[in-house]
C-alpha cells in the first residue's frame, strides 16, 4: 500500500494560551512558541506506518509512506523527524502559511496526489492551530473519493479499509474500497487502533505515537526529500476565506476558592444561583 | 442572492436539536442580507423531522426524501446538498460530527470558501463576518468567504436554540442528485449508538464531568451528582483513552464544545485542549486535589480536596440544600 500524509507544523498546541493578538488585531502572534508537528498529523503518519508493515517486523516496511507539507525551508525538519520515526519520502512545497487556506491546500494536494497515486491519503481531521478541519473533506471532493473522517480506528481489508468514526452519538462503521482518504482522530494511536492485512489481529502496538531511535534519525537524512513550488501544483491560488482581524478571548474573572463542601454549595444557592 | 439555506440533521425521524442552533444563525443572516431562510430536510424515512423544520419560521422547507439516504454518508448527501445550496447566499449546518463531515464536502462541489465552527456573526454594510476560535480557543479569527456562495457551520453552544413558532412554512419536494462514481466505493456498516437517559452533552443546563483521576470508579461517583442535577456527564480525553468513560463524552477542542450554565470538572487537571471545550460555561466549578492545576485558572469556584471524599459530600449537601 502507498499512503500519502500531509503534515503541517503548527505553534507548540502545549502553549496554545500563550499566542498573543497584538491591539491592531492583525495578526496571531507566537512568537517565543516552538514549532511542533500538529499532533494529529503525527497521528496520521502513525497510522499510515502501521498500514505499511507487519506490526511484528516493524522495521520491513511493506508499502511506502510519502509525507507531504507546505512550508519554507525550516519545515524540512519536520519533514525529516517524519522520515526518521520510518516515512519513505518527503515533499515540500515551499511556499509560507500566510499564502495558503484549507482549500489552496486541497487543491494543490489533489495534484500531488494525481502524480503519485498513493493508494489512501492519511491525514490529521485538523490543524491545531487555525482548527479548521476541512482539508479532508476538500481533498476526497476534489478526487472524487470516498472519505472516511474522524477515524478512530483502520483495519485493513483486501483492497479496503474498515474504518471506525467517532461521531456524536457513538461509532459508525464504514468501508471504504481504496483509493480513498481517511481524516484520524485521537484514539487512532490506541494499541488496536489499526491493523494493515500483515499484522496478525492479536497483535497490540504501544500506546501513540513511535519515536526514532538515533540510528533512524541519522538515516533519514539520507532518505529523498523533494523541492516542489505551489504555482506547477495549482495556477489558481486566490482565497476562499480571507481572515480579516483577530480577536484575544474574554477573560473570565478570576474565581475564588472555597473551603469545604458546604461552602462551594453555599456560594452556587446564593451567589451563582445555579442550584 | 440574499437567501440563507439550513442543512437540517434529522435522525430516526426527528429533527434533531443541532438544526436549531443553525437556524438562529440563519434568521440573523438573512435578515442581514434582506432575504429569508429556507431549511433543507434530507435522509430518508424523514416522517415528523418534515413538520418541525417547518414551525422553525422558514420560508420555504425543501425535503428530499429517499431510500438511497437512508444511513448518512456525506458522498450521497452532498450532491443533493450542493444542488439545492447554489441559488443561495449562505449554506449554513452546524458543527455537529454531520456538519464537520459533510459541509467541506458541500463547499467543495459549490467552489464555495467554508468557515467552520463559527461562534459569532458580525454583520456590517449588509456584509457577513464570521468570528471563529482558532489555537483551543486561545484566539478568534474574524473571517469573511469572497466566493459566489458561502459555507459555514456554526457552533452549537454559541447560538441559543429557535423556538418553533405557530406558522406553518410551506414544503417542497425535490429530487435527489445521484452520486458521482467515487460514492460506489464507500459501504455504511453500522452505527453503534451508545444510548443514554441523561440530556445531550451539547444542550444540558449542567454538565459533571471526570479525569482521570477518577479510575473505575468514574459512573460511581458522578452518577448520583448527575442524576441529582439533571445534568449530562463529560469527561476529559485522558478519561476516555483509559476506557474509563465512552469516548463519545469527551469534551474539548476536539471533542465535544459545551457552555452550560453550571460545569462542574472533578478530577480534571485543566489541558488547554479540554479547557477549548468548556471555559465559555456560565459558572465552573473545579475539584481537585493539586491545588496548582491549571483547571483552577478559569474556575468560579475552587476545591482543593480529595475528591473521593468530597463527590458523595457533595451530593449531600446539594439535595439537602435543594429540599
Amino acid at each position: 500500500m502507498k499512503i500519502l500524509v500531509p503534515l503541517k507544523r503548527v505553534a507548540d498546541p502545549d502553549n496554545a494560551n500563550k499566542v498573543k493578538i497584538p491591539a491592531s488585531g492583525e495578526k496571531i502572534d507566537t512568537t517565543g512558541l516552538e514549532p511542533k508537528p500538529n499532533p494529529f498529523d503525527e497521528y496520521a503518519l502513525e497510522a499510515a506506518l502501521r498500514l505499511t508493515e507487519n506490526g511484528q517486523t516493524p522495521k520491513v516496511r511493506a508499502g511506502e509512506v510519502i509525507v507531504v507539507t507546505f512550508g519554507p525551508k525550516e519545515c524540512d525538519t519536520t519533514l525529516r523527524a517524519a522520515l526518521a520515526t520510518g516515512a519513505d519520502r518527503a515533499i515540500r512545497v515551499d511556499t509560507t502559511d500566510d499564502k495558503l487556506d484549507g482549500d489552496l491546500v486541497a487543491r494543490a494536494l489533489k495534484a500531488i496526489v494525481d502524480r503519485e497515486k498513493p493508494d489512501v491519503v492519511v491525514m490529521g481531521k485538523q490543524a491545531v492551530d487555525g482548527d479548521s478541519n476541512q482539508v479532508a473533506q476538500l481533498l476526497a471532493e476534489y478526487l472524487d473519493w470516498p472519505q472516511a473522517t474522524f477515524a478512530a480506528t483502520v483495519h485493513e481489508e483486501d483492497g479496503a479499509l474498515l474504518v471506525g468514526r467517532e461521531v456524536d452519538g457513538g461509532v459508525i462503521t464504514l468501508r471504504v474500497k481504496l483509493p480513498a482518504v481517511v481524516s484520524v482522530d485521537l484514539r487512532i494511536v490506541a494499541p488496536t487502533s489499526v491493523y494493515s492485512t500483515k499484522t496478525a489481529r492479536t497483535f497490540k502496538y504501544n500506546d501513540g505515537v513511535r519515536f526514532a531511535a538515533l540510528p533512524a534519525i541519522m538515516a533519514a537524512k539520507k532518505k529523498p526529500l523533494v523541492e516542489l513550488k505551489l504555482a506547477d501544483l495549482t495556477a489558481d491560488v486566490a482565497p476562499k476565506i480571507v481572515y480579516n482581524a483577530f480577536q484575544a478571548p474574554p477573560a473570565r474573572k478570576a474565581g475564588i476558592k472555597v473551603k469545604d463542601v458546604a461552602d462551594l454549595v453555599l456560594h452556587l444557592k446564593d451567589e451563582a444561583k445555579v442550584l | 442572492m440574499a437567501d440563507v439555506l439550513v442543512v437540517a440533521e434529522a435522525a430516526e425521524g426527528k429533527l434533531k436539536k443541532t438544526t436549531h442552533s443553525a437556524v438562529t444563525f440563519a434568521k440573523a443572516a438573512a435578515a442581514a442580507l434582506g432575504g429569508s431562510y429556507s431549511i433543507l430536510v434530507i435522509g430518508d424515512a424523514l416522517g415528523g423531522a418534515v413538520a418541525e423544520a417547518a414551525a422553525l419560521g422558514a420560508a420555504k422547507v425543501i425535503v428530499a426524501e429517499d431510500a438511497s439516504l437512508k444511513d448518512y454518508v456525506a458522498e450521497r448527501y452532498a450532491p443533493t446538498v450542493a444542488a439545492v445550496g447554489k441559488g443561495f447566499a449562505v449554506v449554513v449546518g452546524t458543527a455537529s460530527a454531520f456538519g464537520k463531515d459533510l459541509l467541506p464536502r458541500v463547499a467543495a462541489k459549490l467552489g464555495a470558501g467554508y468557515a467552520g465552527d463559527i461562534s459569532e456573526l458580525l454583520i456590517g454594510g449588509g456584509k457577513l463576518q464570521y468570528k471563529r476560535p482558532m489555537y483551543a480557543g486561545n484566539a478568534y479569527g474574524i473571517a469573511s468567504i469572497p466566493t459566489a456562495v458561502q459555507v459555514v457551520s456554526v457552533r452549537q453552544s454559541a447560538f441559543a436554540p429557535s423556538e418553533p413558532g405557530d406558522a406553518t412554512a410551506a414544503t417542497e419536494k425535490v429530487a435527489i442528485v445521484a452520486p458521482s462514481a467515487g460514492a460506489a466505493r464507500i459501504e455504511f456498516v453500522s452505527f453503534n449508538q451508545v444510548k443514554s437517559e441523561r440530556p445531550e452533552l451539547t444542550e444540558a443546563r449542567v454538565v459533571v464531568a471526570g479525569g482521570r483521576a477518577l479510575k473505575e470508579s468514574f459512573g460511581k461517583l458522578l452518577d448520583p451528582l448527575a442524576d441529582l442535577l439533571g445534568a449530562a456527564v463529560g469527561a476529559s480525553r485522558a478519561a476516555c483513552d483509559a476506557g474509563y468513560c465512552g469516548s463519545e463524552l469527551q469534551v474539548g477542542q476536539t471533542g465535544k464544545v459545551v457552555a452550560p450554565s453550571l460545569y462542574i470538572a472533578i478530577g480534571i487537571s485543566g489541558a488547554i485542549q479540554h479547557l477549548a471545550g468548556m471555559k465559555s460555561s456560565k459558572v465552573i466549578v473545579a475539584i481537585n486535589k493539586d491545588a496548582d492545576a491549571p483547571i483552577f485558572q478559569v474556575a468560579d469556584y475552587g476545591l482543593v480536596a480529595d475528591l473521593f471524599q468530597v463527590v458523595p459530600d457533595l451530593v449531600t449537601q446539594i439535595r439537602a440544600a435543594k429540599a
